[in-house]
């Protein structure tokens, strides 16, 4: 009989619960029963409320079973979970587990079900099959397929790729790249990490297609130091892509020539924001830069760039393996393709869900979340990041799409929901708005650097009940200079979760009883 | 020399030094730099700024703005052990304010300090993407989920532990 194998996710949220620990309970215990198996460090399926998350591979397929403890192994073998046997923690066959069954996979499709750092795993999953078509085709036509796709930027302003791409492919200049932008630092989001972590070669896959398609012959990731993981995992992955011929100056005998490399970022927000990565990226404060000019045309060292998210160079090998009209055909109106959303906060079943848009906040939010960890009454959900709305149970009937979203004064973002019960504070939330902007705001402009701090005086003095009528309309006012006047979407956004917070909980902005009595 | 450069011993001069020649002295890398300088000294002395700047060719100016613009350069030694906790939304929804209350409790210090016997040094950071398993925590690059008071000091005492062994 062949070895049993078995997946014990090397993800850092699985290791962050233990999963470390349990790979080395389940070696340990193997060993002491004279049991041969292969455990294998696979990313993580992104059913995190699960996590650690142990596969076993059997005849009819993965078997799942989680939340397991170190303390749960020895059970586990003696309930012959090697055979897929029943157990307290058992959820049969992974694929069929509702949370993950229910989802469109096309980004994550590979990943937690394979080995991150195995090119033959990638290969043998349909890894690469979208560059080798890229291969075959002129950058234009390439540049035409993304295009075609409808796909967006899913960084969180939602710009169109493909029109990104031309845009960079038609600029002349000796020396173009290729700058992923892996700053990820939206509360709320992990997907970046996720995949860097457990599929490192799908976004090689696509930023080597765009270089291909633009003529950009080197490329950068960005990524941020807080994330350590997927740093290791991503240099390394690309030594062995370079050594394989998937990088460097002839990949895989065509004569068209793609480099990478991986730049570490220092703790600061602004940098995700593109100008200011690149002035990070080049030595330099991460200060915003006025645009125009573009990027695409003036980019990193001034020569035409491509920027853009994790998750969206990794959506277009599938683009360019099943064609444009198959990414297409998932989404609604203007929103194309699938956004792996991201469950977080005070939530059951938090995790990665990556469905096309149009699913909305209550299916997220419930049928793949379960409400509350707490068990408390939902009362808000931020979505998209510090910089996004807080919505009230009332608005969770809204559709998961650009336009729908804007036109409720929120936004989509980079996907990342995040649950509160009924025990949020929201005056603290808005408050809290302000201060991240006051802490993060590269300084540039006056509406943001000052704005900011005033922001959370004002906020102060509301919740003291000093001139509280006059108060508010100094906030108002405030996050209307901000949303005018700020240079970029740091300054320009922070107003967003601060007035969706005032519009949609004003009982949270009454004078406070407590404070007013410390007051008297 | 610039003056705050006596200050260096001669294992810290030549470790920078190596530093920036293994990255050619190009400007663009000087975070790269600072990040490896860093690592190799514990932090960035103040003698570190006008060398590190001479040999890139710009101005001290430039190399110090660089410096206080990134959360993550520190200009002293942290502790032996470094703890970074979440204070961004998906950990405050899971009640990271409280632990954050806690931890400075318990260990008897502010955020961005270090304890009096040099062991930890408390830090905030703002998301470390494990959002779904908040309130999350990182302590010497390895992260930590649903960390509540009580796993909180569990994690303290094994210091406690492996520094009395
Ligand atoms: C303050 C701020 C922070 C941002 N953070 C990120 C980030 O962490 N990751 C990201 O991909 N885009 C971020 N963006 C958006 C980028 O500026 C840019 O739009 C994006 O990287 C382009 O890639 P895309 O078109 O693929 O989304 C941020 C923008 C702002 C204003
Ligand atoms: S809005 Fe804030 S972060 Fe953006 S450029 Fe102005 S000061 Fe910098
Ligand atoms: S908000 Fe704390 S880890 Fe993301």
């Amino acid at each position: 009989m062949a070895a049993a194998r078995i997946y014990v996710p090397g993800d850092s949220a699985a290791c962050s619960v233990g999963a470390d620990e349990v790979a080395a309970a389940i070696a340990a215990e193997a060993a002491a029963r004279g049991i041969t198996l292969t455990i294998v460090r696979n990313g993580s399926r992104g059913l995190l409320y699960l996590e650690p998350l142990v596969e076993v591979a059997t005849l009819e397929g993965r078997v799942a079973y989680g939340p397991v403890t170190a303390a749960d192994v020895p059970g586990l073998f003696d309930a012959g979970f090697l055979e897929g046997g029943a157990h307290p923690l058992g959820h049969g066959l992974t694929e069929e587990i509702p949370y993950l069954k229910n989802q469109e996979r096309l980004t994550f499709a590979r990943c937690g079900i394979i080995d991150p750092l195995s090119l033959d795993e990638f290969i043998a999953h349909g890894g690469y099959a979208g560059l080798r078509h890229a291969l075959e085709l002129a950058p234009a036509d390439i540049v035409a397929e993304v295009a075609a796709s409808g796909l967006r930027g899913r960084g969180g302003a939602g710009f169109p790729t493909g029109i990104k791409w031309k845009t960079v492919l038609d600029a002349v200049a000796d020396q173009k790249y290729v700058c992923c932008n892996a700053d990820e630092g939206d509360s709320g989001t992990f997907a970046d990490r996720m995949l860097m972590e457990g599929d490192p070669f799908a976004l090689i896959e696509g930023m080597t297609i765009a270089g291909i398609a633009t003529g950009a012959t080197q490329g950068f990731i960005y990524i941020r130091s807080e994330y350590p993981d997927a740093i290791r995992v991503m240099k390394q992955a690309i030594a062995m892509a370079e050594a394989a011929g998937w990088l460097g100056d002839d990949i895989q005998g065509s004569g068209r020539r793609f480099r990478l490399a991986v730049r570490v970022g220092a703790g600061a927000y602004i940098c995700g924001e593109e100008t200011a990565m690149l002035e990070s990226l080049e030595g330099r404060r991460g200060m915003v830069r006025p645009k125009p000019p573009l990027p695409a045309l003036e980019g990193l060292f001034g020569k035409p760039t491509v920027i853009n998210n994790v998750l969206s160079f990794a959506a277009v090998p599938t683009i360019l393996e099943r064609g444009a009209k198959f990414y297409a055909d998932f989404g609604m109106g203007r929103s194309r393709g699938t956004l792996p959303f991201q469950l977080a906060g005070n939530i059951k079943r938090g995790g990665l869900v990556e469905k096309a848009f149009g699913v909305t906040l209550a299916e997220l939010v419930y049928d793949f979340g379960g409400g509350t960890a707490s068990g408390r009454p939902a009362r808000a959900v931020q979505m998209g990041g510090p910089l996004g709305a807080y919505l009230p149970v009332s608005l969770f009937t809204l559709q998961q799409d650009y336009e729908t979203f804007a036109e409720n004064g929120a936004m989509v973002g980079h996907g990342g929901l995040v649950l509160f019960d009924d025990t949020v504070d929201m005056l603290e939330q808005a408050r809290f708005a302000m201060e991240f902007c006051a802490v993060e705001s590269c300084g540039k402009c006056t509406p943001c650097r000052i704005g900011s701090i005033r922001g959370v005086e004002v906020i102060d003095r509301i919740a003291a009940g000093i001139d509280h009528k006059r108060n508010l309309d100094v906030l108002t006012d405030l996050c209307e200079t901000m949303t005018d006047g700020s240079l970029c979407a740091m300054g320009g956004l922070t107003p967003m979760p601060v007035m969706s917070a005032l519009k949609h909980f004003p009982e949270d902005f009454e004078p406070r009883r407590a404070t007013l009595d410390a007051a008297e | 020399m610039h003056p705050a450069e006596r200050g260096l011993d001669e294992d810290s001069l030549a470790a920078i030094d190596a530093i920036t020649a293994r990255h050619g002295n190009r400007p663009d890398a000087l975070i790269e730099i600072y990040h490896e300088v860093q690592e190799a000294l514990g932090h960035i002395p103040e003698g570190a700024l006008p060398r590190i700047a001479r040999a890139l060719n710009i101005s001290r100016a430039e190399a110090r703005g660089v410096f206080t613009f990134y959360h993550d350069f520190r200009d002293r030694p942290a502790g032996r052990h470094v703890i970074k906790l979440c204070r961004a939304e998906a950990c405050q929804s899971m009640g990271c304010r409280s632990l954050e209350a806690h931890a400075k409790q318990r260990l008897g210090i502010g955020m961005g300090e270090t304890t009096g016997d040099g062991e930890v040094t408390l830090e905030a950071v703002y998301c470390l993407g494990n959002c779904a398993l908040s309130p999350a925590v990182m302590i010497d690059g390895r992260l930590y989920g649903r960390v509540d008071a009580t796993r909180f000091d569990a994690l303290v005492d094994e210091f406690k532990r492996r520094a009395a062994s």
